[in-house]
């Protein structure tokens, strides 16, 4: 059997969307999650031992390595604190983004 | 390209004239589907729905239905599945009820607000628990307030052509609307009756050229994002959200326009009417009225005839579309009745009351006069409402012509 396709296909030229039916967004926002963060990771190099327990629990992957320690990419962190709490060195602190 | 979706008797003369079958609403609603020829269906059974789709498979699978069916693992993903069908442009169905219902509510509010134009089937079936697998409105009912185009079929003639009408009427580009096709479990998807099947060409000519994919699209050359975040308390967040909502809203109020010129679309081609929002049935002259809604109304209407030769002066009122309320409609339909009994196949437990009824009291506050009424429950679980019960209907409702308004509920099956 013949495969019959619904037609006429999506016209690129021709479509007028509403921009009150279906919700769509045709431009990129430039919301990242670091733009609403209340509190944010602080490491303590001297106690960073690169045991990557904060690259494998943080669930944005905002972790970077660096050269001895490894820190945090604060436009993409969203302030969770899981890597504080799993942190098996106490190497990390959450503080207020106020202070 | 073979799409023929049932036999054909020979000859071109012959070719045209309907074809009467004999078979249950859920087969008639499978029939109905395949003549509307969606792109994509996705399935998971679901008692007393099952045997729709096992018959939506088969036409499928007979190469009598030429649409894609994916065979889901719930039915969360079964709506899942067609809003991403219906988003690349496909005509897309589905049925369920029930838990079933139950469980798809999250892609189902979102249906509706995507202005998807998804027809899906509602097997209607109590609510559990107590553990049930039996008719009632009460799934459908539960729903009532997401959105949907929700419409109640009376026979298994009723069901078969307004399954078709459905995807008219939701792809209509004034409504954009998911619309549920609401047939009676046990009573219309078991009960045979005779049907007559529309010729394939003449659906094809009804529905015209299909144009579902023109509001939105996946579309590789034109990177959207569908349903992103909106809302929120600053900048354009709210406002954006009330536009949607509001056109939303203006697809309901246009579907009361829609579904009766849809409806008088298929009487003029096809030859058969039924009232697209509201049926008014012996109202000329009644002095008092019963409201139904679904497949009671043949037992009901029965009863009314019988009451009408012993001299009382009863009409029917029938609700066909539910969602949206047709309240216009029903505002003419009451007339100058003095009395009005409306009959639920489900609990609003808010209330202490049927649903439809409370829906019909906003009606009758419009109205400018007082209207007595009162509530009958009836028909849960698979339970008949028979004509006997149709006359404790009638004989109550009449005495509201000279005595008082009762606060509680009848309920009509409770000393069967």
């Amino acid at each position: 059997m013949t495969r019959r396709h619904s037609y006429p296909l999506f016209n690129l030229e021709k479509a007028k969307v509403p921009d009150d039916l279906c919700p769509v967004a045709t431009e990129v926002s430039p919301m990242l999650p670091g733009d609403w963060r209340s509190v944010r990771p602080v490491v303590d190099r001297d106690k960073c031992v690169k045991c990557a327990v904060c690259w494998l629990y943080c669930p944005v992957q905002c972790v970077e390595e660096h050269a001895a320690w490894f820190d945090f990419n604060l436009k993409t962190c969203k302030g969770c604190g899981i890597c504080a709490t799993e942190c098996p060195h106490g190497a990390i602190t959450m503080i207020g983004e106020a202070q | 390209m073979s799409i023929d979706t049932l036999e054909k008797p020979a000859g071109a003369e012959a070719r045209r004239k309907p074809k009467a079958i004999l078979c249950e609403g859920n087969e008639a609603a499978a029939l109905a589907v395949a003549l509307a020829r969606p792109d994509m269906v996705a399935v998971y059974p679901i008692t007393p729905q099952s045997s729709l789709v096992e018959h939506v498979a088969k036409l499928i699978a007979d190469g009598k239905m030429d649409a894609d069916i994916v065979d889901a693992e719930g039915e969360h993903s079964v709506l899942s599945v067609l809003q991403g069908g219906a988003l690349a442009g496909a005509r897309t169905y589905t049925a369920t009820c029930g838990p079933g219902l139950a469980f798809m509510f999250e892609p189902y509010f979102r249906t509706s607000g995507m202005r998807l134009p998804i027809v899906m089937s509602i097997v209607t079936r109590d609510g559990i628990t107590p553990q049930c697998v039996w008719g009632g409105h009460q799934d459908a009912m539960t729903v009532r307030e997401v959105g949907w185009v929700q419409i109640y079929c009376e026979t298994v003639q009723e069901v078969l052509d307004t399954t078709i009408m459905a995807f008219k009427i939701a792809e209509h580009h004034d409504v954009m609307l998911p619309v549920n096709i609401c047939l009676d479990g046990n009573y219309l998807s078991y009960g045979a009756s005779r049907v007559e099947l529309p010729d394939q060409a003449d659906v094809d000519a009804f529905m015209g050229p299909k144009d579902v994919n023109w509001h939105v699209a996946l579309d590789p050359l034109r990177p959207m994002a569908v349903d992103p975040l909106t809302g929120g308390a600053g900048g354009k967040g709210p406002s954006t959200f009330v536009r949607y909502r509001k056109s939303q809203c203006r697809g309901m109020q246009n579907a009361l326009r829609v579904v009766e010129e849809i409806h008088d679309e298929w009487e003029q081609r096809f030859g058969r009417r039924f009232a697209p929002l509201v049926e008014e049935y012996r109202m000329d002259d009644a002095d008092f009225a019963i409201m139904t809604l679904g497949s009671m109304t043949g037992a009901a209407k029965d009863a009314v005839d019988e009451a009408r030769d012993a001299g009382k002066r009863v009409g029917l009122i029938k609700i066909k579309t539910f969602s949206p309320f047709p309240i216009e409609a029903l505002q003419n339909a009451l007339g100058r009745v003095r009395a009005l009994g409306v009959v639920d196949r489900s609990v609003g437990f808010r209330w202490n009351c049927g649903p439809m009824y409370q829906e019909t009291l906003g009606v009758l506050y419009r109205l400018g006069r007082h209207l007595p009424s009162m509530s009958f429950i009836g028909g849960l679980a698979g339970a008949d409402i028979t004509t006997g019960h149709f006359h404790r209907v009638i004989d109550e409702t009449e005495a509201l012509l000279t005595g008082p308004m009762p606060s509680e509920p009848v309920w009509l099956n409770e000393n069967d």
